[in-house]
């Protein structure tokens, strides 16, 4: 292989890896702080993705479906968190059942709306160009997805590290119940970490929706590629879910071009491996339960 | 300040508090003594909100607490140091200090903690505020337990068992931590199995034996009183 093509696979690898970093990174929040694995997440990066592409539809531009997407994709998490999640606090079993039931109800809902067609949003013709690579070249969108994930990493670091309420999610995760003790409404931050999950897996959906398009059974598919990166990852961690969505990204897309019939294995593999080594995977802290 | 009347509380079906009624006036400190599984610290989750009790009431300030969540309790103004410190082990010392930091529930003209006070209260936190939570010893940890409820400015302190897995020097700068907390007027509810420190801090003491309070008096009568020690205390 050419190094020019080794590039443009490595920069493929890595698109892959920052759309499931989106996707997952909420999906390892809300399971550290709230211990909810929440089965409905994959439904939201891609009605995220839908809604976008019906925005556009009506003449909006790309960004400002983008705006209006995650927006209403921030009220659908409130409304799931507020209205439904609330009752199941605790109860593992019921929230499986939940969470599962609603990503079923989603799927038929976008179904009934937009049919079972495969879509695909237009690349905003901002980036509708590609970069020159020597012998081949790179889709310059896929090189802005990268840069979004690496910014939305930077932001989630400076937001851990530095501020307040950075510091009482991550006391969250060491000990709901002494961060309540101490006067912090903890229901408010659930609200809040929720919301922000579900408007961060929307900006995957849409973002994504260029690359990987629109389709029925694509929501289970992302949620069971992101459970894997969180596994590795570790709960509760953004750096876990970073490191191990572009590991992920880069063993899919390499793995495609050299042993096409073992990529999925290989992911597999590599979680089986960082779960012998490190049961809590790459960062976390605590086992899953 | 604080009362209890008739507090029942159970752990699922077990009943744990059969019956508790006490109250504390403002700027006192009572210690809550007894053996292990007495009710002690299932008194305070119960006042805390952590564990709600099934019948009885709570009073704070006038107001009944016992059927509020565990944060409000606390926005009132009811600080807890809990058993085991509970340190956020992710969260570094300063963290751990500032996460909760807020000004006091209502102006009383008492002391305003703010993060130089608590760090001219114990100068090893500002040694150490950077921290991991878990690098910290027993004695530090205690510390910090004491200095983050204070920094939530209440006017009443949750202490449960704070000399606990703590070396005896320790436990006597804990203990003139207490006095000094109770001279600034703050109220104190102590659970302790350390008699020595108790008594020191305490201006009144209960005594807890299977969910009921069995005794009260002051330290000296405690001390003078070999039989309530020996049959509740086992000393």
């Amino acid at each position: 292989m050419s190094l020019s093509l080794a590039a443009a696979q490595i920069l493929t690898g890595l698109t892959f890896g920052m759309l499931y970093f989106l996707i997952a990174v909420g999906l390892s929040i809300i399971l550290g702080v709230m211990n909810v694995v929440n089965l409905a997440h994959g439904s939201m990066f891609v009605l995220g993705a839908y809604m976008a592409y019906s925005f556009i539809g009506t003449g909006l531009n790309f960004w400002t479906a983008l705006i209006l997407s995650l927006i209403i994709s921030g009220v659908i998490g409130a409304i799931i968190e507020r209205v439904l999640l609330t009752r199941a606090y605790g109860k593992p079993l019921e929230q499986a059942l939940l969470t599962f039931g609603l990503a079923f109800v989603m799927a038929d809902v976008m179904k009934w709306i937009w049919g079972t067609s495969l879509y695909r949003i237009n690349t905003p013709t901002l980036f509708n160009f590609s970069i020159d690579l020597g012998t081949v070249s790179f889709p310059a969108y896929r090189l802005f997805i990268v840069v979004v994930g690496i910014i939305i990493a930077i932001i989630l670091w400076y937001m851990e590290s530095k501020t307040r309420i950075g510091a009482i999610v991550r006391a969250g995760v060491d000990d709901r119940e002494m961060v309540s003790a101490l006067g912090i409404n903890v229901r408010a931050v659930f609200t809040g970490v929720f919301v922000f999950g579900a408007v961060i897996a929307a900006l995957g959906g849409v973002l994504g929706g260029p690359v990987l398009g629109m389709y029925p059974g694509l929501d289970f598919s992302v949620l069971v590629t992101s459970l894997i990166v969180v596994v590795i990852g570790g709960l509760g961690s953004w750096k876990g879910s970073f490191v191990a969505a572009i590991m992920v990204g880069l063993i899919e897309t390499i793995g495609n071009i050299w042993f096409p019939a073992l990529s999925m294995f290989l992911i597999f593999l590599v979680m089986i491996l960082v779960l012998m080594i490190k049961p809590s995977g790459l960062f976390g802290r605590g086992e899953i339960t | 300040m604080l009362k209890l009347e008739n507090v029942h509380t159970y752990y699922g079906t077990s009943h744990i508090l059969q019956g508790v009624s006490f109250t504390v006036p403002e700027g006192k400190c009572y210690a809550l003594l007894g053996r292990n599984g007495a009710g002690k610290t299932t008194t305070i989750h119960s006042i805390a909100g952590l564990t709600p009790p099934k019948e009885g009431k709570i009073y704070f300030k006038g107001k009944t607490i016992h059927n509020l969540s565990v944060w409000k309790v606390s926005r009132l103004g009811i600080g807890l140091v809990p058993q085991g410190r509970r340190i956020f082990p992710s969260l570094t010392v300063k963290e751990n200090l500032i996460m909760s930091q807020r000004p006091p529930a209502s102006s009383n003209g008492k002391i305003h903690y703010d993060l130089d006070t608590i760090y001219d209260m114990f100068p090893i936190l500002k040694e150490r505020e950077n921290n991991w939570g878990n690098e910290l010893s027993g004695g530090q940890q205690q510390m910090l337990a004491i200095g983050r409820a204070l920094l939530t400015n209440p006017e009443f302190l949750l202490m449960d068992e704070p000399s606990e897995g703590l070396a005896p020097v320790i436990i006597d700068q804990i203990g003139d931590v207490v006095l000094k907390l109770k001279e600034s007027g703050l109220s104190i509810l102590m659970v302790e199995q350390n008699i020595e420190l108790a008594t020191r801090a305490a201006d009144q003491v209960l005594i807890m034996n299977k969910g009921r309070i069995v005794w009260s008096g002051t330290p000296e009568e405690l001390l003078q009183n070999e039989q309530i020690k020996q049959q509740y205390l086992g000393v």
